[in-house]
């Protein structure tokens, strides 16, 4: 069951050896030459997993892999029960959702203190399970970096997130998430981070909210 | 809003072309006259593309009035290219800008030069609210319209497309001609080109890096192992790949209608063809800017400074300094509606 399409690559909800399991699988580009477009689709099908299993080497929780299928450049992985941040954020007792956004703070810090930047940090990639551990997904625009503009880039796109779909709370979250990198990051670096993303947002180039 | 009535005429000197174009206050392009540098060899000298530029303003300037069947006492307003560009380059059309303005006693607007490429491609082409793809010897950018801007959704992080191909070309051994840009001389090649050898492809999100490209490019030259046709196959293919896979990242993150292709290097059809397979499958409009308003000219920056004029944008002689660095997303286009 297709339950999203983007512009680089469908998921799919499926039913495999007797699991719940996402389908993901690249979309071939038209506009490519064929020998270009498959060694892009197998680069990045392969790129995804390894920066997940960085990610869990980092301490941060991602789904599980089972299976890499260059072939079809798909990768078939754990579909992780829960709820995503974005849909509960809101409703929740303001003291749980600073605990929440505290945690997530400390994961990303976990991320960049391994060299992973993630991309795409929005609340709508991260999972809360029923025993409460939030689970990191879609790596797809993920790469190693210990770059300071990348990782305030990172930073700013979760903000940005948050002004978007939780622009109440915006502020509060983002102090949190802030809280609990620095606990990971240290103060020098994390004063660092927060300096690059006003200059980021100075420049105008990312803008908050759509 | 001011009056209908009046004209614009407008100097472009960013690089290497030296253009004059005038445009009337209701859009219409009067005359649109350029005289580009050609050097003898390399690429742009700023300093002897600056002294072509001196040389050949006057005359530029007087024939796009000729062409124009208009007085000089019959312009309104005069508008320059303030940057970005090569200052020795962009202070020659700011000279002139400026000496005209005083003895006109007319207004002077400074106008942003990438602002410009998406203004007269909107004109030509009638798209009202597209992703912009810009692609020029100096510049490589992927911008849409977002609140009071156009914002930079990406970019190259190092070097410009066109400089990438212009730098291959001529480590090819390959010679421009008056008529014949390098880049027309690389596509030809590379339509004859039959298989295909891996390059780095880097895209950064919704950035791109060449320089990686153009090194590993001219490695392939310097081995003397493959035929230039399938090397100038390969390089272009990537080279196009990565700027259509960012532009299609802006297409469906911003959700637009439409595409449209400017800048030096929007005349390659296979560059055209890609984007055209792209937009189709997101059912977009896909535009292309004619070749005439596609490179630096000056009638994007006569029908600019329309604009700006209309919306009050004009600046005094004594801050008309040029900017060599500015940025396209830092220019507030109020002209142009959400």
């Amino acid at each position: 069951m297709l339950i999203k399409r983007g512009a680089e690559a469908s998921i799919y909800l499926e039913e495999w050896c007797g699991r719940k399991v996402i389908f993901k699988r690249r979309h071939p580009k038209k506009y490519r030459v064929a020998e270009l477009d498959r060694a892009l689709q197998i680069r990045r099908t392969k790129h995804e997993p390894q920066m997940i299993h960085k990610a869990k080497e980092a301490g941060v929780p991602t789904p599980i892999i089972f299976l890499v299928d260059l072939e079809e450049a798909t990768i078939i992985m754990e579909f992780v029960e829960g709820k995503q941040i974005k849909q509960i954020l809101n409703d929740l007792p303001s003291e749980d959702r600073v605990r929440l956004c505290r945690e997530i703070g400390r994961l990303v810090g976990k991320l960049h203190k391994s060299g992973i930047i993630h991309g795409d940090l929005t609340t709508s990639n991260m999972i809360l399970t029923p025993s409460g551990r939030i689970v990191f997904v879609d790596f797809g625009l993920s790469e190693q970096s210990v770059d300071l503009e990348a990782r305030g880039v990172d930073l700013h796109l979760m903000r940005r997130a948050l002004a978007s779909t939780h622009y109440k709370y915006a502020d509060e979250c983002f102090n949190a998430v802030i809280d609990g990198y620095r606990e990971i990051m240290g103060d020098e670096i994390t004063k660092d981070v927060i300096n690059k993303i006003r200059e980021i947002e100075r420049r105008g180039r990312y803008i908050v909210g759509r | 809003m001011r009056g209908l009535e009046g004209y614009c005429l407008g100097i472009e000197s960013t690089a290497d072309d030296f253009g004059v174009g005038i445009a009337s206050f209701d859009g219409e392009i009067l005359a649109n006259v350029n005289d580009v540098y050609v050097p003898e060899r390399g690429g742009i000298h700023p300093r002897e593309a600056s002294r072509h530029h001196t040389i050949v303003a006057g005359r530029v300037i007087a024939e796009a009035l000729n062409r124009a069947g208009l007085k000089p006492r019959e312009i309104s307003v005069i508008a320059f290219s303030q940057g970005p560009g090569l200052g020795p380059c962009l202070r020659v059309g700011a000279t002139a800008a400026r000496a005209l303005a005083a003895y006109l006693n007319k207004p002077l607007v400074g106008v942003n030069h990438c602002v410009a490429h998406i203004e007269i491609g909107k004109m030509v082409s009638g798209a009202r609210d597209p992703v912009t793809l810009y692609v020029s010897g100096g510049n490589t950018i992927v911008a849409a319209f977002e609140a009071r801007r156009y914002r930079v959704f990406g970019e190259t992080l190092d070097i410009a497309v066109g400089n990438c191909l212009d730098v291959f070309a001529r480590e090819a051994g390959l010679r421009p001609r008056a008529d014949k840009p390098l880049g027309a001389i690389v596509e030809e090649l590379a339509s004859r080109g039959k298989s295909f050898i891996q390059l780095p492809y880097t895209v950064k999100g919704m950035d791109l890096s060449f320089s990686g490209l153009l090194t590993a490019a001219i490695n392939l030259l310097r081995e003397g192992k493959y035929p230039l046709e399938d090397i100038c196959f390969s390089f272009q293919e990537t080279a196009f790949s990565m700027l259509t896979e960012v532009t299609e990242r802006a297409l469906a993150h911003t959700e637009k209608p439409e595409v449209l292709l400017t800048g030096g290097v929007a005349a390659n059809k296979r560059l055209q063809d890609m984007l055209r397979v792209m937009c189709e499958e997101h059912g977009a409009r896909f535009c292309v800017v004619p070749k005439e308003y596609a490179t630096d000219n000056g009638a994007m920056i006569a029908w600019t400074g329309v604009l700006c004029y209309k919306h009050g944008l004009t600046i005094p002689i004594e801050r008309s300094h040029v900017k060599l660095k500015w940025r396209l997303d830092e220019v507030e286009v109020p002209w142009v509606e959400q």
